[in-house]
């Protein structure tokens, strides 16, 4: 009976839009790697909250279903690049789903556009670089490990290694969480932040100056504020790889909240 | 005269059409692209092309040494990249995949491109994407390309490397053979030849203390079935480049003579008679020799522990026929006591001799003998044996074989065949050889300056240690060993 009502009260809660799993991120300041002039500068974080986990399939199934526009085939290129969401399967004739051992997996072939989307859907926004990073810096035992060693080796591993499809991709949650409680921001998939895109705005550097040269050679070097911190200069090559449109096969996102 | 009548022909059809863009007009060919140390064949054209490359990043998993695995990301599957191979004058359309799995962004930049980051902004690709830029090619000479995306030094610590030729417009005088061989480092979390998957170690590239020197991507690349063949009387070219990141290679082949070196991968032929010839960390040299007798030349980086340590070790196999003229292979070997040996020098060994007698009759001390040979062994060995099989016997895959527990000794050193332990200090082995499962194929010279006593005592050190055990050598079987082996050696055809 009250098994009967819980499930009732779940379902109409998740038509309504989506219930996820929130975690409160007390502000502080952070040095990130690029966007401050020097690697004593800090910048200011208010608190927010953020998913417990990575958005994934069985989370945007629901989404597809609720907003008809970003179900796969009918969204305009110009919004996401023909690879979105080509891991779910069309089943008789119908509309590709995800499959069933894809359920847990967390979402990846998502645009920017559908992953903001999505985020407003839920009642949030997506986090911020900065916001992100903060997030991330966080091992399981302190706030801020980027400039552990062990900590960078061990993203590094995970960096280093392709990742064989989207078949490839673990289930959320089964990793331990890290000082905050956040589970899966390393080791499963790379996330979309709201302007991935701002650090570096350059397409070509022949045209638009010089500021993408900041990630190539020499530069690269000169102007990250912590030289040793290759995992963050990788996350930061990779963001700055992407354009709004583009979907690829290790990349998902998780949603952030204003309190 | 004719190239310019051609570069006429070429404005004259470029302005009469009107072409938008001037390689309207050019005939357009795809590049071939070869895995080293294969190179692409010479161009014959006389004139510009447009020359489509189409080059795919991948990230995978693949074998750094013997039983070691490593994650390599790769310019077209293997380390190093494919070699490209243009002509000067030619304009190139180059597309950079980057494979779907991969998990980073990446881009390149070749050396041979004249323009911001060598093309790094232009090509930079995320996963699942591909880059097109064209340039042309204004400079000839060989030039290394290699990924720019930060952190710049992981990408190339990882394979991310190759060579792009541009031909001079009057191509290089033409050779019997051509090779890639480049030589880079890698970085591992465990050190030279631990087994397994190896993680990049972000600390030891910093402080520049590889675990691997290597050449073509792997310490067995160039070696046994890998290596690279001429016949006597041939002239090779090898397109030598080192992708770093960090070290500068002493680039040798041991047992020939550059006749030509271009320089750092210049297009001036501009020393002579070269021993060594250094290769730039992100730079080039071409070195042309030719093979005038057969047997095993060794390309190796002179930096020598590199070489014997840490995998910098190629083969050039060169067949045919003998010339005496030229190389006689050992013609002496004997005794040599020094010209002149002090009163104290001769004192000292004969009271050696007295010592040694007396240990040999009392049956007390027979029992020592073999700690004394033991000991005596340990000696012998680190002056003689350990560069090639190691301080702890484990040798270097797939080029000395192992003496630790190794089957080869134990076997032999247990049954009657014990001659044959003998004979290899005593007169060299080469050829074919399994240990442990696992086939060699070189060539270990006879220990000439050893005495019979040094003999069994290194003999005995090397079948009681590192899991070895064995009744020790004697001197007496050894001398015996040494009477009956010299007849056959005699008999022996000569190589």
């Amino acid at each position: 009976m009250r098994f009967a009502l819980i499930v009732s009260f779940i379902l109409a809660a998740l038509a309504a839009g989506a219930v996820r799993e929130k975690v409160l991120i007390q502000g502080g300041s952070f040095t990130p790697l690029y966007g401050v002039k020097s690697s004593d500068q800090t910048l200011s974080i208010e608190s927010f909250k953020v998913d417990r986990y990575p958005v994934t399939n069985d989370d945007f199934l629901r989404f597809v279903e609720a907003k008809e526009e970003w179900v796969p085939g009918r969204v305009p290129s110009i919004l996401a690049d023909t690879k979105y969401l080509n891991h779910w399967k069309k089943l008789n004739g119908g509309a590709a789903r995800p499959g069933s051992a894809d359920y847990k997996r967390p979402v990846v072939n998502v645009s920017w556009f559908a992953a903001n989307d999505y985020c407003l859907w839920a009642g949030g926004r997506l986090p911020t670089v900065l916001e992100w990073e903060y997030v991330a810096a966080a091992s399981y035992d302190k706030k801020d490990a980027s400039r552990d060693p062990e900590f960078v080796e061990m993203l590094l591993a995970w960096y280093s290694k392709p990742s064989a499809g989207t078949g490839g991709i673990g289930e959320i949650g089964r990793s331990k969480p890290n000082y905050w409680g956040v589970h899966d921001l390393h080791g499963l998939i790379w996330e979309w932040t709201s302007d991935f895109n701002s650090v570096f705005v350059a397409g070509d550097n022949r045209r638009e100056g010089d500021s993408l040269e900041n990630l190539f050679c020499g530069a690269g070097a000169a102007s990250g504020t912590d030289k040793a911190n290759y995992a963050a200069f990788m996350r930061y090559a990779l963001r700055n790889s992407l354009k709004g449109h583009y979907t690829t096969s290790n990349l998902g996102f998780r949603c952030a909240y204003d309190l | 005269m004719g190239m310019k009548a051609i570069w006429g022909a070429i404005a004259a059809g470029v302005i009469s059409s009107l072409a938008p863009v001037a390689w309207a007009e050019l005939p357009v060919e795809k590049a071939v692209l070869t895995d080293a140390p294969l190179v692409p064949p010479p161009i014959t054209r006389t004139s510009p092309a447009k020359v489509i490359v189409e080059l795919e990043v991948v990230e995978q998993q693949g074998e750094l040494a013997d039983g070691v695995q490593y994650t390599f990301w790769t310019f077209g599957g293997k380390v190093p990249g494919k070699f490209i191979r243009v002509r000067t004058g030619d304009t190139v359309e180059f597309h950079l995949m980057n494979h779907p799995d991969n998990k980073l962004p990446h881009n390149i930049d070749l050396h041979a491109v004249t323009g911001p980051g060598g093309g790094a902004a232009s090509t930079f690709t995320a996963p699942g994407h591909r880059s097109q830029f064209t340039f042309k090619a204004l400079n000839p000479g060989l030039y290394v390309y290699h990924c720019a995306t930060a952190p710049v030094g992981m990408h190339i610590a990882n394979g991310m490397y190759g060579l792009i030729y541009v031909e001079p417009e009057t191509p290089l005088p033409a050779v019997d053979r051509e090779y890639y061989v480049m030589q880079s480092e890698f970085y591992t979390a465990g050190s030279y030849g631990e087994k397994g998957l190896q993680p990049f170690s972000m600390m030891k590239a910093i402080d520049e203390r590889p675990s691997y020197v290597v050449f073509n991507g792997s310490t067995t690349s160039l070696n046994n079935e890998g290596a690279i063949t001429a016949k006597v009387g041939e002239t090779v070219r090898l397109f030598v480049g080192n992708g770093g990141p960090n070290l500068i290679s002493s680039f040798h082949v041991i047992g020939d003579i550059f006749d030509n070196v271009y320089t750092e991968g210049g297009t001036l032929a501009n020393q002579h008679n070269v021993q060594s010839t250094l290769v730039p960390a992100g730079g080039s040299a071409i070195v042309e020799f030719k093979v005038d007798v057969p047997g095993t030349l060794v390309l190796v980086d002179h930096s020598i522990f590199r070489a014997f340590n840490k995998g910098a070790l190629g083969m050039l196999k060169v067949s045919g026929d003998e010339d005496k003229s030229i190389y006689s292979g050992k013609e002496v070997d004997a005794v040599y006591l020094g010209s002149v040996l002090d009163q104290s020098e001769l004192e000292a060994r004969r009271l050696r001799k007295e010592f040694e007698k007396t240990v040999r009759e009392d049956p007390k001390l027979q029992k020592l003998s073999k700690a004394i040979l033991m000991a005596d062994g340990q000696n012998v060995y680190s002056n003689n044996c350990f560069m090639c099989h190691g301080q702890s016997g484990e040798g270097v895959p797939g080029v000395f074989p192992p003496l630790a527990k190794a089957d080869y000794l134990t076997k032999r050193a247990a049954a009657k065949n014990r001659d044959e332990l003998i004979a290899i200090p005593l007169f060299g082995i080469s050829g074919k050889i399994t240990v442990n499962g696992k086939e060699y194929d070189s060539v270990m010279p006879a220990l000439s300056t050893l005495n019979e006593r040094e003999v069994a005592a290194v003999l005995t050190y090397i079948t009681n240690s590192w899991g070895n055990s064995a009744k020790e050598f004697s001197v007496e079987e050894v001398r015996a060993a040494k009477a009956a082996l010299k007849d056959q050696q005699v008999a022996r055809p000569q190589h």
